[in-house]
């Protein structure tokens, strides 16, 4: 990175630390940071769709339709999370194949799963055996956005149906008299107002999503965790940084990363209430009613 | 092929270790049904032993932290205060890792306090194993979410209460014992079942992380894993450790349901809080 890094053996202190952090290892366990980024940045909104889609299921008065929302969100919860996040990728990748394999090989005549192998025909494979890493990897982290935003989905559903139903009666049914349809009094009263009563749980439940980003190592994506364990252990003096087993130091700094995150999105959400209590027929809108007159 | 009754006596203890049964755990091609639900059985045990250790601690050590974190001391509630917002705001997995790779590096001969008189020599060899310094690590993490909760149960105690426990002349730790501790169950006790089951649900993550399952003997979810790297199907050994966890959970809903009726025997029934299931999820 900096000119004077050629030789690192010779180097002062804090001149080693400038090179040693930004060697190229590094930049790609910086480079990971933004990863958990992106993976927040993916997942929220999809996870929100996901739960909008479930709540919308639940509230529906077609009967399949709300049991196949209820039967999703009541699976979700009941199993372990962790189960579901390895579970998840590793199904959905044997489906995808399996589904493939019939479409593109149906004159493949030998069984799929032979003893412990799970074999499907070289058009079927996914990613393509040809796939470059690249495309590898966008793969995995696909597979674990799905896994994400189906097990977080299912917590949004049931904090939406709930936030739905907190929506004073009286209001719907005052736009039903004022002629509007159910569908018209849904997006004009309901879906404006729902945010509010919806917001804590949203918020613990995004507390619970930043939580959960570390996970992605064991989805075998090259995440912060990957990269802390990696840069961490000792190095001898093989290597250009040769240093004693620092893991400690690199977890220490993960700690506080996700400390911040959880920091800065409990203001983020406390700033986010406020801002959506104003002129709500809630104890906080009304108060806030009152301060401005 | 091993019969079941075979599988059962070879697998159900191996999880405690070699000495348990098999020396190795079945591989490939070998491995029968009968094998997945005994070793995954078996592996309940550490997941029993690692949740009910740490409810036990944790629930003293979170009474006592709840209290230093309402109490109008700076000196007492800041540091509390700091403990449960570094546990609580930081992943679990995290955690682990981090306490790990801190126990790794305290010297093997163990870490000696000198008490003036005599030199204390602790071992801190046992640190490193998933049994001692994994428990340790979830008992930090349980302190602070029950902490928490046992707070928000302290605030919420009727004044009433505390102003007819001064009328009768309590004060200091027996108002505590008879007024204050038993109303702060009480309030706290239907999200304390919930952070049982959720702390139960993550000890699946001892051994996933730096902790490392020595003699192949872990829990659970371990095994589970362990039979999905080898049979490459995860339709069959996942449901299986999902259904224990079921069992599992629904035992712990009754057990605490007990103590739940217990807390409110003195109430006429309808006022009686309910537990509900109501997950706050991973940490």
């Amino acid at each position: 990175m900096f000119s004077f890094c050629t030789d690192p053996s010779v180097l002062p202190d804090w001149q080693w630390f400038a090179c040693y952090l930004t060697s190229a290892t590094h930049l790609s366990f910086f480079r990971a940071f933004g990863v958990v980024m992106l993976l927040l940045a993916v997942t929220a909104p999809a996870a929100l769709a996901m739960g909008m889609a479930g709540a919308l299921a639940l509230r529906s008065r077609i009967m399949p339709l709300s049991a196949l929302g209820r039967a999703y969100v009541n699976i979700v919860r009941g199993v372990p999370d962790i189960v579901f996040f390895l579970f998840v990728p590793i199904a959905l990748g044997q489906g995808i194949e399996w589904t493939l394999h019939q479409i593109n090989c149906p004159d493949w005549d030998q069984p799929i799963r032979q003893g412990n192998d799970f074999i499907v025909c070289a058009e079927a494979r996914m990613p393509p055996g040809d796939a470059s890493a690249w495309a590898r990897n966008a793969y995995g982290f696909g597979m674990a956005v799905i896994a994400f935003a189906l097990v977080f989905g299912a917590f949004v559903a049931n904090t939406l149906h709930g936030a739905m139903r907190a929506v004073p009666q009286a209001q719907i049914e005052t736009a039903e008299s004022f002629g509007m349809t159910a569908r018209q009094a849904f997006r004009r009263i309901v879906l404006p107002q729902m945010w509010i009563f919806a917001l804590p749980g949203l918020s613990n439940i995004w507390q619970i999503l930043i939580k959960a980003t570390p996970l992605l190592f064991l989805l075998g994506i090259q995440d912060v965790v990957y990269w802390a364990r990696e840069l961490g252990g000792q190095k001898t003096s093989l290597y250009t940084y040769p240093h004693p087993d620092w893991r400690v130091w690199y977890f220490l700094a993960l700690l506080v990363f996700y400390l911040f995150l959880t920091w800065i999105s409990e203001r983020g959400f406390g700033w986010l209430t406020l801002r959506l209590s104003r002129g709500q027929a809630t104890a906080q809108g009304e108060r806030m009613r009152k301060g401005a007159a | 092929m091993r019969s079941c009754a075979e599988s059962f006596a070879a697998y159900v203890l191996r999880p405690l270790g070699r000495d348990w049964g098999e020396r190795l755990l079945p591989r490939g091609l070998d491995i029968t049904l009968c094998d997945q639900v005994f070793l995954i059985g078996g592996g309940l045990l550490w997941n029993i032993y690692f949740a009910a250790l740490a409810i036990a601690f944790g629930f003293v050590l979170a009474t006592g932290v709840a209290l230093a974190r309402f109490s109008a001391h700076g000196w007492l509630w800041r540091p509390a205060a700091a403990f449960i917002f570094t546990f609580r705001g930081s992943p679990l997995f995290i955690q682990f890792f981090f306490f790990y790779s801190a126990f790794v590096l305290l010297p093997r001969s163990g870490v000696e306090i000198p008490l003036g008189v005599t030199t204390l020599t602790m071992d801190t060899s046992a640190l490193t194993t998933a049994q001692v310094g994994g428990l340790l690590v979830l008992i930090l993490n349980t302190t602070a979410y029950s902490a928490e909760l046992f707070l928000g149960a302290l605030r919420t105690v009727p004044k009433g209460d505390l102003e007819a426990a001064d009328a009768y002349g309590m004060a200091g730790f027996t108002r505590f014992r008879r007024i204050v501790w038993p109303h702060m169950l009480r309030l706290a006790w239907p999200s304390y079942t919930n952070e049982a089951i959720f702390l139960t649900h993550s000890t699946t993550l001892v051994f996933l992380s730096a902790f490392p399952a020595q003699q192949q003997s872990g829990e659970a979810f371990y095994y589970a894993r362990y039979f999905v790297d080898q049979t490459f199907n995860p339709f069959i050994a996942y449901p299986i450790v999902a259904a224990y966890f079921v069992l599992l959970t629904l035992a712990i809903i009754g057990l605490f349901g007990l103590v739940n009726q217990r807390l409110n025997r003195h109430l006429p029934r309808p006022q009686r809080a309910r537990i509900r299931f109501r997950p706050q999820y991973l940490r």
